[in-house]
């Protein structure tokens, strides 16, 4: 049997007043890349959120390897083993390359574990490796995101999340940035992705999720949803 | 200016300088990482003169011992006001968090006029009294070891901002609180810690500084004041700003008090609004 990493259960959320996710379930089975689709304003940003414990929802429940983890801080919930990737990158901008992969691996104290990690992410991306001492802040678009995914994997997570990691980038760089997810996939890392490039995400994922206000609509495995009529025509236009 | 008098007032401010360095480290510490001014910084230094005032007084411990004990005193004040105070108050508009710790500074003075009453006292007979030589030119032995200590608790905070794990995780969540918490950091504890070595910088400023210096319940002011200069001179937030900013206006101070010191606080102000003018964003400042 299949085990599941994640379940999100019947979970409404919002923000003081307005409700984002109204009843949104959804399942990450291990070793799966999940893909979670929509419109601007759908609520993926928001179910990431609640994920990882920065927004706490107001009914429902989220299990991480069916243990409750709603109600846990954020930084308990990254130590349990979930990386948050964020919608803009978020890299500590004042900070070095390597001091923001090694604030990824806060919780990960073996030194061991940290330079196989390190190892892992320079071999990902080898650029930040060429620009390890620079500060983050001078890196390019497509280079932060890279180095935000590899401060991701420095947790050695069980669960990958990324929230838009090809938004805001050239063509070419996103290819590359799919081909790194693509390449985690490989190694086995679980991954639940949110994307605005819907064939690609679609493509890679084992299983997707579109979401239009706060809700599932439809969900299905990745290339089956690609066909459907829904997809085509609201989202591909075809 | 003879060459004697020269190493006179250089030396004299970069000592005096030191002491300023350390105390604007803990105000511009407490800042960076909360975004919070600390308007009772000055009292905590009082409080912390006064503590080694009475350590003297009644058990006969001089401040070169009880700078060991008015450090951790403070820090625990620092946590102390933090999980009390502002904690609370971390979302509230601006105004009610300067009010707040505005509000902190006015009661802990009158707490200190309340208790021990508005008499000036001092150290009468501290260990290192006396003077020594330096380039040929004569120092207050207190003041060379103040500025020694101060050095050194400065050298300390330093390292443990820039070269150790906790250091990092601090420097993280001032950059970017909720994404320092995604890293697994617990940011309420480096809230809570950045209070605490704040007000433990003071707590050192102030064992050294009573050494020399009159102790009366308003003297946080005189110090106060110009750690806020330092603070904006070498840009909110930056530990190498409030550094070099205190060595400056140390400098600054002395040369001119030397020359009037009737406005030896004009001349510093100048100095501030020049550079501000010039750029506004402090010397080391981020944006
Ligand atoms: N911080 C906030 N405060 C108030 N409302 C918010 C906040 N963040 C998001 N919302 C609202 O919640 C709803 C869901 O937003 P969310 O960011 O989860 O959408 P999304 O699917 O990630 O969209 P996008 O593709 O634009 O990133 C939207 O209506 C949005 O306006
Ligand atoms: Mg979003």
């Amino acid at each position: 049997m299949e085990s599941v990493t994640l379940r999100v259960l019947d979970v409404w959320a919002g923000y003081e007043g307005s409700l984002a996710l109204m009843g949104l379930s959804l399942e990450v089975r291990t070793g799966q890349v999940v893909a979670l689709v929509g419109a601007n304003g759908a609520g993926k940003t928001t179910t990431l959120r609640v994920i990882s414990g920065l927004v706490r929802p107001e009914a429902g429940q989220v299990l991480f390897e069916g243990r409750r983890v709603d109600g846990l801080k954020p930084h308990q919930i990254t130590a349990l083993g979930i990386a948050h990737v964020p919608e803009g990158r978020r890299i500590f901008g004042r900070l070095s390359v390597l001091d923001n992969l090694y604030l990824g691996a806060f919780v990960r104290r073996d030194p061991a574990e940290r330079r196989r990690n390190l190892e892992r992410v320079f071999s990902l991306f080898p650029v930040l490796y060429e620009r390890k001492n620079q500060v983050a802040g001078t890196l390019s678009g497509g280079e932060q995101q890279m180095l935000a995914i590899g401060r991701g994997l420095m947790l050695s997570p069980k669960l990958l999340i990324l929230d838009e990691p090809s938004l805001g980038l050239a063509p070419r760089m996103v290819d590359r940035i799919f081909d790194a997810i693509a390449e985690i996939k490989r190694q086995g890392t679980t991954v639940l992705l949110v994307e605005q490039n819907l064939v690609e995400a679609l493509e890679l994922a084992d299983y997707g999720y579109v979401l239009q206000t706060g809700r599932v609509v439809l969900e299905g495995p990745g290339a089956r949803l690609l066909e459907s009529e829904i997809i085509r025509s609201a989202y591909l236009g075809l | 200016m003879t060459p004697d008098l020269l190493v006179q007032v250089v030396v004299s401010g970069l000592l005096i300088g030191f002491v300023f360095a350390l105390i604007s480290v803990g105000l511009t510490l407490i800042f960076g990482v909360m975004d919070i001014v600390n308007f009772a910084h000055g009292e905590f230094l009082m409080l912390a003169m006064f503590a080694a005032f009475w350590l003297y007084a009644l058990f006969a411990v001089d401040p070169v011992f009880s700078v060991l004990v008015c450090g951790p005193l403070l820090f625990v004040v620092g946590v102390l006001t933090h999980k009390l105070l502002i904690r609370h108050i971390l979302n509230a508009p601006m105004l009610a968090q300067i009010f707040c710790t505005f509000g902190l500074s006015v009661f802990l003075k009158s707490l200190a006029q309340f208790l021990w009453g508005p008499n000036f006292r001092s150290i009468t007979e501290p260990l290192l009294g006396g003077r020594i030589e330096v380039l040929g030119v004569f120092f207050g032995l207190p003041q060379v070891a103040a500025a020694v200590g101060a050095v050194l608790a400065t050298g300390a905070v330093y390292l443990l901002i820039y070269r150790t794990e906790l250091g990092r995780a601090l420097q993280a969540t001032s950059e970017d609180r909720q994404t320092a918490a995604l890293m697994g950091i617990d940011t309420e504890r480096m809230f809570t810690l950045a209070w605490g070595i704040g007000a433990a910088c003071v707590g050192v400023a102030g064992a050294l500084l009573s050494m020399f210096y009159y102790i009366y319940p308003e003297v946080g002011a005189v110090f106060a004041l110009t750690s806020y200069v330092v603070v904006a001179l070498g840009g909110f937030g930056s530990v190498t700003g409030a550094f070099i900013g205190g060595l400056i206006i140390g400098l600054v101070q002395v040369v001119a008090g030397f020359i009037s010191p009737a406005f030896k606080m004009v001349v510093v102000y100048l100095v501030y609004m020049a550079v501000i003018l010039w750029r506004p964003q402090g010397l080391f400042g981020r944006w």
